[in-house]
């Protein structure tokens, strides 16, 4: 019987697929070390073993509470995490003293950080898929989620600078030696928000239009939300003078709209208020010097020429090139290369520290990586069969292509830099928790959508799922052309 | 929704394609503009992975490299501090090079073409040979007495230089500028206490980077006359024929008188240019240049060296390090004419005529040497990595004929006459023929005046040393303190030769 065949749940490809990964990540580890100290320490495999072992349990977790999810998700993103880990040790026994370099502690410096944040996302992500059952559950706290996004997305617009500024990017919650960066979060919440909302929505605004100039151009009363999330997205940019987040949003909401209504003009709609905003805020950050826009303004033009002023303002993306020139098609290998010279290597920068080090190739693998977990991610939205599981699944897995597109573009100098972390690798706690449940949302949809239709659901409860209400049920407008 | 979320899809994967393409552009097509870009530093910490050559005189090394626990796994050491400071120069890790270090670089990191074939040979012994080695012209006892009595000179100069040259080839057997530093933390792996070294160096007012024996000219004074003294013998002078001297001189249209220095210098009217010289007579001087014109001090000037702006001093072939042009200056009035006041001044050496102490000792050869000036040269040999393999020696060269023989013979007979007779008595060397000329120079009312000294020292009549000494500030009795030093310089070139 076909239909058993495409339910198989694939759980023992995970875990092989995981320990494949995992000896990669060893592999790398142990490079580092034969690069940096001529030599492999007896304990270099210590923090390898450590993921591994929380890997393992997140598979586990994942055998009894979503059998039958997508089984490249997880090895993928242990990948790209582990690599980081490794990457961040390499940072800090670089930056340590020669004599007590063998013996760095596992848990100092930031690759211990980055491991302990490990362990708590993983527990988070473990965390939700015990707590949500059923993807559609979430849609009944679309709007409570939708509200705290928006307020976690102002919460460092309005804070004080010395409480929400690292590095001239308002983005931060800083409290104390602790900071977060509620935008991670946000992200999820108001994706939860459009999902549900264009769900109920989707009819009216795919059907209700008015044709001009062959486009169809939507009514003005529907076109409101749009105009709201295009002036909070333009709030960020000004405000947090992030345009990398700005952009995030607006595409995550626009795309969403685009799979929700099907229409084209949605996305023509969306690249033109979007690009306009961008050249606007260009012109008007050159024309004045001292406005909010003026930031968005000097980072499109170190963009424009990075090589004007290479020490001053041009230094970190100049570095950061000239790290991935050096680095060239093979790389300096894993710990044979000069991260140390890219400021901020740790956060933004740490594609181009390591692809100093592991060259175009190696680059080129982590990129398929993260198409493939994007990728991974559409499927499980096209495959499932509900339409807030559909728009979910894709706009989380679009949104994080697009923050791999616009942190990689940056630091390569395809588009102007902005303060962006690379998912998973990227030092930081917030970045790290949010993304793994980004992930563990996509765990939960793919098991719904590859979930065997008949038979008895394998789950140990046998409670009928959160939701019983059908959204395709739910009223919708009347339309009055 | 299947069809939408299927193209975003493709959306994602031209995004990525752009990535890719980019990436490829970045790392593959750029790769090399970027690898060796002057804002990359990484190619420069990788040369720390191979160990650099030495920089040997006289079979001492003076800047090695060691091997260290760090990151980078050679350190840059100089053993004799100051002592070769300014030939040598320094290889910070991220500041920029001078010196023997920068012009010998590739050569000395191993990466020059000439050691391709010990590269080639690393890659199947799997071995990383050191870079090649430098052995330098220098006198190790004439640089180091020419550190030590510019240093401890008693005319209490803070800032002075000295040159010693072989007349005969051009090598270079002393170089030395005052103050020095040490290049030690400038080398140092820390870049913040290489930083802050470099800084406290750089805000140093007394100049300690400034390599005063090459790149920095002052007016030459007196020492200037031997080259006027050429250009009398050349157009109709004698040595032993009379010139017009006297107490005072006012050239045609000068507001001043020149005099000399003391009332008892040739207050006669008339006195022979060999006693000119020896005495240092100015009025006398004054007078011979005036009536030669411009043009021909010019013209012997240029023929001892002036106005050269391409002279550097390392290898006989190409690089090294830049020497600074030294200049007669203008001698006209702003229509054109000559001006006959300033063309007097200059002919004593002031006005606008300036000299590196380099030019100085290299007139001094050129007289030592028949007439015949050679080209300066500071790298004696390259030695491969295995120290048997000679990937150059110098072979000197003539740079141009300064005066002819017989000029020559004059003016070492008049410049042995004033270590004689006259005022560079403190460069006598007893056995030896020392011939020099002393120099008193003013730069501005305000400051002192600079002692110089000029001179060779010949044994028969094989020429031994050129040398000059050049101590700024020290107002009167500077030049008797340059000579001394000169002389001992020169002595110390001799013990080095074994007396031969």
């Amino acid at each position: 019987m076909p239909r058993v065949r495409l339910s198989r749940s694939r759980r023992n490809s995970e875990l092989a697929l995981l320990l494949m990964a995992m000896a990669l990540v060893m592999a790398y580890s142990a490079t580092v070390e034969a690069n940096l100290f001529d030599t492999v320490t007896a304990d270099f495999w210590v923090p390898t073993a450590l993921l591994t072992a929380l890997f393992l349990g997140l598979h586990l977790v994942i055998r009894f509470l979503a059998p039958y999810a997508d089984p490249v998700l997880v090895p993928a993103v242990a990948l790209l995490n582990g690599l980081g880990v490794a990457f961040l040790r390499r940072i800090d026994l670089a930056k340590a003293d020669p004599e007590e370099r063998p013996d760095f502690p596992i848990f100092a410096g930031i690759g211990g950080t980055q491991l302990t944040w490990t362990l708590i996302a993983i527990v988070l992500a473990a965390g939700l898929l015990f707590i949500i059952r059923d993807h559609r559950s979430v849609s009944r706290y679309a709007y409570t989620l939708g509200l705290a996004g928006i307020v976690l997305v102002m919460i460092p617009a309005v804070l004080p600078r010395a409480y929400s500024e690292i590095n001239g990017a308002k983005l931060w919650i800083l409290i104390g030696g602790f900071s977060i960066q509620p935008g991670e979060f946000a992200k999820l919440a108001l994706l939860v928000f459009f999902a549900y909302y264009l769900v109920r929505k989707r009819e009216v605004l795919s059907l209700a239009s008015r044709r001009f100039l062959g486009i169809d151009f939507p009514r003005g009363r529907d076109l409101g939300p749009v105009l709201v999330v295009w002036v909070i997205s333009v709030l960020v940019l000004i405000f947090e003078k992030d345009l990398g987040t700005s952009l995030l949003y607006f595409g995550m909401f626009v795309v969403t709209l685009y799979v929700a209504t099907e229409r084209v003009s949605w996305l023509i709609i969306g690249l033109v208020l979007f690009f306009g905003g961008a050249f606007l805020a260009y012109f008007l950050g050159g024309a004045f010097p001292n406005s909010p826009f003026a930031n968005f303004y000097v980072r499109a033009e170190i963009w424009l020429n990075p090589f004007e002023d290479p020490y001053e303002k041009g230094y970190q993306l100049v570095q950061g090139l000239l790290g991935l020139g050096t680095g060239g098609l093979f790389g300096t290998g894993p710990g044979g290369g000069q991260p140390l010279k890219v400021p901020e290597v740790q956060n933004d920068f740490i594609f181009a520290g390591i692809g100093e080090e592991i060259g175009l190739f190696g680059l080129s693998a982590l990129l398929v990586i993260y198409l493939l977990i994007v990728e991974r991610g559409l499927r499980a939205a096209i495959a499932v069969r509900d339409s807030f599981g559909k728009l979910l699944a894709g706009g989380l897995a679009f949104t994080l292509g697009l923050q791999v597109f616009v942190i990689v573009g940056g630091i390569s100098g395809l588009i102007p830099l902005t303060g962006q972390t690379t998912p998973f690798l990227s030092a930081g706690g917030s970045s790290l928790m949010a993304n793994w449940l980004l992930i563990a949302f996509l765990l939960r949809v793919s098991d719904a959508a590859r979930r065997p239709v008949t038979g008895v659901s394998p789950r140990p409860d046998n409670r009928p799922a959160g939701v019983p209400e059908q959204l395709h049920g739910a009223p919708t407008e009347v339309i009055r052309p | 929704m299947n069809a939408p979320l299927r193209r975003v899809g493709v959306v994602v994967m031209i995004l990525f394609g752009l990535l890719f393409a980019n990436l490829n552009w970045v790392q593959g097509y750029k790769a090399d503009e970027y690898r060796t870009s002057d804002y990359n530093g990484r190619v420069q910490v990788a040369e720390y992975d191979r160990k650099r050559g030495n920089i040997e005189v006289g079979g001492t090394a003076v800047a090695v490299s060691k091997e260290t626990s760090g990151n980078l796994k050679f350190l840059r050491t100089y053993p004799k501090g100051d002592a070769y400071a300014h030939v040598l120069g320094y290889q910070p890790v991220n500041l920029a090079a001078v010196g023997i270090e920068r012009s010998e670089n590739d050569f000395l990191a191993g990466n020059s073409d000439q050691l391709f074939g010990d590269r080639v040979k690393d890659l199947f012994t799997g071995e990383q040979t050191a870079g090649g080695n430098v052995l330098l012209s220098l006198s190790r006892t004439a640089q180091e007495r020419a550190f030590t009595e510019l240093a401890n000179n008693r005319a209490g100069a803070s800032k002075g230089a000295a040159v010693a040259i072989d007349p005969k080839t051009g090598a270079i057997q002393a170089l030395v500028s005052m103050p020095s530093f040490d290049p030690n933390p400038l080398t140092s792996h820390s870049s913040k206490e290489a930083e802050a070294a470099y800084q406290k160096l750089e805000a140093d007012k007394n100049g300690p980077l400034k390599n005063r024996a090459l790149a920095e000219t002052l007016p030459p004074g007196s020492t200037f006359k031997v080259v006027v003294a050429a250009a009398a013998l050349e157009n109709g002078y004698t040595k032993d024929g009379m010139i017009p001297a006297g107490p005072s001189y006012r050239a045609p249209t000068a507001g001043t008188d020149i005099r000399n220095a003391v009332p008892s210098i040739c207050p006669e009217s008339q006195v022979t240019l060999i006693n000119a010289l020896t005495e240092s007579c100015n009025t006398g001087f004054a007078q011979i240049g005036v009536n030669l014109g411009a043009a021909k001090i010019k013209e012997k000037a240029r023929e001892f060296g002036f106005e050269q702006e391409n002279l550097t001093c390392g290898r006989l072939d190409e690089g090294g390090l830049p020497v600074a042009a030294s200049r007669t200056g203008a001698m006209q009035n702003p229509d054109g004419s000559e001006d006959k006041a300033a063309l007097a001044q200059s002919s004593i050496g002031q006005n606008n005529v300036r000299m590196t102490p380099l030019e100085g000792a290299m007139i001094a050869g050129a007289v030592a040497n028949g007439g015949t000036q050679m080209r300066p040269y500071l790298v004696q040999k390259l030695l491969g990595p295995d120290r048997t393999t000679t990937h150059y020696t110098a072979v000197p060269r003539q740079l141009r004929e300064s005066v002819s023989g017989q000029v020559a013979s004059d003016l070492r007979e008049m410049m042995t006459s004033v270590v004689q007779n006259g005022t560079g008595r403190n460069a006598r060397i007893s056995g030896y023929t020392v011939g020099g000329k002393t120099g008193t120079a003013e730069s501005g009312a305000q400051v002192d005046e600079h002692g110089w000294f000029i001179g060779f020292v010949m044994k028969g009549n094989e020429p031994i040393s050129a040398v000059a000494v050049m101590l700024e500030s020290t107002g009167d009795g500077g030049s008797a303190e340059a000579a001394r030093i000169a002389a001992q310089i020169m002595r110390a070139v001799i013990q080095d030769r074994g007396g031969k």
